[in-house]
């Protein structure tokens, strides 16, 4: 039962909460749920040391059978080997350390708010751990789905909040689409292998050759990999991320950041014998990625909400990973997924702490000058900034200079190229906002006077981030250090131990070619460019927004049109609105609505109401409540049958 | 005027049982419908005392205790109808108690 108690944990903690929560305190809910995280946590532990010592590092645990309908046979199956391993890990570990953090940041919710908050977190966890544990597509369908809907109910946490809502809504109905293709891949794969079971559909694909054509693998993969661009935000469903920042801030850190998000990476992942037989539609992933990773980029660079360019940020990493996965390096996209579920959810808890700390201010323009009052929150912020940025030795470093380098080394010249560029926007676009929320000075109230924000609120001393909240992000500021020291390359004299790790959890083996094609001189060179294209992009965010503010602003002006379409991010909102939206809205109002519904249905329901109404109304006329009547028909009724058999009695005797 | 056949008693009952279902039907007093559907009663029985006879069985004797003991009773729960009507309307007209519909 080791596997199974990971995700029921948290459950039990979502059903305490969820039943109790109005009856308990603060101190009680934050209590039990920041207690099921980290013994679930502690499990997790347990069973990756278990999984290790198993033969083959696999641990396998059938609850029951699920379903069992002739070929259709799923059970209901745990499945931990070192990919899981490696997620589980993340999700109860930093989720743990959001759980403590939450405890902090909502104590402003009354008790039965605060309550119903943390029964979302919990279950949150509890179906992303089933998402990441489960043996099959089904059992994966289920955490998928579950989590789309946590996700949904705590963008919409504050409910009162028209646009709260509006972006849950989005959340929903964006991911919706994705997660009808991954149905249809669903149904394909089982068409095709007849079973649904990740190993076994690995070990069925494994049989067959490598489609260098478009085949039936490429479309079950493509249909899989849609169903990832709705989860994991990418174009061309990426939309619903930034709105996604209505929610509260441990969400965003937690759900948006550093696990939901990650399950499309994660599924290529787990299906990677399958993709790998598929290159075309690799090849798709890849472009898709890296498209992505330098689209959400440019538009980060321009934001003002300080949560939005951490979106569009997580957007542009998440372009990094796909980018990964689609030139064969799974180990790779797996590493920044963990390195990047540090620094990330570091970043956003971080903007959290700036925005508990202004009272819920998240213009970029109104702060400034925070590192003096703010200083824990400060150190760590920069810590989690470096990171992303790749700067040695810290965590993001290793792990984008590995996408790069197997970018490069795949011969993926193009896609290398904007991957480069794109790093040197993380860096801009970052250190942009380092400087532009904790450097300089206050600037609160002197622009941006379309907001209605209180700005007298804002004076006087600022609190650090409480106990609770600095605990999380001072050993976050920890982990983004550390955590990429399990992929040194072996450029770098290091055994890159996470990928060899990894490896057996895919089933495939890195391509002949790459070996032989690239020489380490060449690696170490990439390597050393892409430290320099950060320490170029942290310059330019340091000229631009630190020495010189007014030349940024003076750029802006001489590129109105590009600055303009940057912030508006490339319209494609609005584009979606006018292209998807309005359309469908107006097919569904003029002909669904007013058509089929209120004509076709209600037209037969009200008809036959109708009809059955005149009937009755005519019928009614023979109930007259007279005796004598009903004894008339009554003697009709007897004339009219005795006089028919008369009648047949005088057509056959003869008289 | 010959003998009386079974054919005579057969026409008598159906003469009677004309003239009660007349009176069920002409009659607007609820106590002379109730006579008349004795008067129907009656007729049927005559058709079966007369069958009886004519095929010597006595089965026909048999319904008739059946029908008259039916008859009292039904005779006891009518009258005990009609009071418990005549004290709700004053009337014994059937045409008054015509509220028993949709």
């Amino acid at each position: 039962m080791l596997l199974a108690l990971i995700p029921l944990l948290p459950f039990a903690g979502f059903l305490v909460n969820a039943f109790l929560g109005r009856r308990l305190s603060r101190g009680v809910s934050g209590a039990v749920a920041c207690a099921a995280m980290l013994a679930s946590f502690a499990v997790s532990g347990l069973a990756v040391l278990r999984m290790l010592d198993a033969p083959e590092r696999v641990l396998r645990e059938t609850v029951y059978t699920w379903i069992a309908s002739g070929d259709l046979v799923v059970e209901a199956a745990f499945y931990l080997d070192p990919l899981a391993s490696v997620m589980i890990l993340v999700i109860t570990g930093i989720g743990s350390l959001i759980h403590i953090y939450s405890t902090a940041y909502m104590h402003e919710e009354p008790p039965g708010e605060f309550a119903r908050y943390f029964s979302y977190l919990n279950l949150f966890a509890a179906f992303m751990l089933v998402l990441v544990l489960g043996a099959s597509f089904p059992l994966m369908f289920v955490g998928w789905e579950g989590v789309g809907l946590c996700s949904y109910l705590l963008i919409g946490f504050w409910y009162n909040r028209r646009s709260a809502n509006d972006a849950g809504k989005k959340a929903f109905v964006v991911n919706r689409v994705g997660d009808f293709a991954f149905i249809l891949g669903m149904l394909l794969i089982f068409s095709q292998f007849a079973t649904l079971d990740f190993q076994a559909v690995a070990a069925q694909a494994a049989t067959r050759p490598v489609e260098t054509d478009w085949g039936v693998l490429s479309t079950a993969a493509l249909l899989l990999f849609i169903g990832a661009t709705g989860k994991s935000a990418q174009i061309p469903l990426y939309t619903w991320l930034p709105d996604a920042m209505e929610g509260p801030t441990p969400v965003s850190a937690l759900i948006h950041a550093a696990t939901m998000v990650t399950a499309g990476v994660y599924m290529i992942g787990r299906n990677a014998v399958l993709f790998s037989h598929a290159p075309e539609t690799l090849q798709i992933v890849a472009v898709i990625g890296a498209t992505t990773a330098l689209f959400a980029g440019t538009i980060g660079l321009v934001q003002n909400d300080i949560k939005r360019v951490l979106a569009y940020s997580t957007v542009s990493q998440l372009g990094y990973m796909f980018l990964a996965m689609g030139v064969g390096a799974f180990g790779a996209g797996i590493f920044h997924l963990y390195t990047h579920a540090f620094f990330k959810a570091l970043l956003f808890l971080g903007s959290g702490a700036v925005i508990h700390a202004l009272h819920g201010e998240q213009d970029l323009r109104r702060m400034g000058g925070l590192r003096r009052e703010l200083p824990i929150t400060y150190w760590t912020f920069l810590v989690g900034a470096t990171a992303i940025a790749g700067i040695p030795p810290l965590a993001g470093f290793f792990s984008k200079d590995e996408i790069l380098w197997k970018t490069f080394e795949g011969g993926h010249t193009v896609l290398w190229v904007m991957g480069v560029v794109t790093a040197l926007l993380t860096a801009t676009y970052m250190f942009r906002l380092v400087f532009l929320a904790f450097h300089g000075e206050r600037r609160e109230a002197a622009q941006a006077p379309d907001h209605g924000h209180a700005a007298g609120a804002h004076h006087g001393h600022l609190h650090d981030a409480p106990p609770a909240m600095a605990l999380a992000l001072i050993v976050l500021a920890i982990g983004s250090v550390v955590a990429g020291f399990v992929g040194v390359p072996p450029v770098l004299g290091g055994g890159n131990a996470i990928e060899h790790y990894l490896e057996p959890s895919f089933g495939v083996h890195a391509p002949a070619h790459a070996a032989a094609a690239a020489g380490h001189g060449t690696e170490l060179a990439l390597m050393a460019l892409s430290v320099g294209v950060g320490v170029l992009g942290i310059g330019l965010a340091w000229h631009f927004f630190l020495r010189a503010p007014q030349a940024a602003g003076r750029v802006a002006e001489s590129a109105a049109p590009l600055h303009r379409l940057l912030l508006h991010k490339y319209y494609v909102d609005e584009l979606y609105d006018a292209v998807i939206v309005r359309p469908l809205v107006a097919l569904s109002r003029g002909v669904l609505w007013k058509g089929v519904d209120a004509g076709v249905i209600d037209g037969a329901v009200n008809g036959a109401g109708g009809i059955v109404q005149i009937g009755a109304a005519w019928l009614r006329r023979l109930q007259t409540g007279s005796v004598r009547v009903y004894a008339a028909s009554l003697m009709l009724g007897v004339v009219l049958v005795l006089g028919y058999y008369v009648w047949r009695y005088g057509q056959t005797a003869a008289f | 005027m010959g003998d009386i056949t079974l054919n005579h008693y057969l026409v008598l009952s159906a003469i009677l049982f004309s003239i009660g279902t007349a009176g069920v039907f002409l009659r607007r007093n609820l106590i002379t419908i109730l006579l008349s559907i004795e008067i129907m009663l009656n007729a049927v029985n005559l058709t079966f005392v007369a069958a009886g006879r004519f095929f010597a069985a006595v089965d026909g004797q048999v319904i008739v205790f059946f029908v008259m003991t039916v008859a009292a009773a039904e005779a006891a729960v009518g009258l005990a109808l009609v009071i418990a009507l005549f004290r709700h309307r004053e009337s014994l007209n059937p045409e008054a108690f015509t509220s028993l519909k949709w």
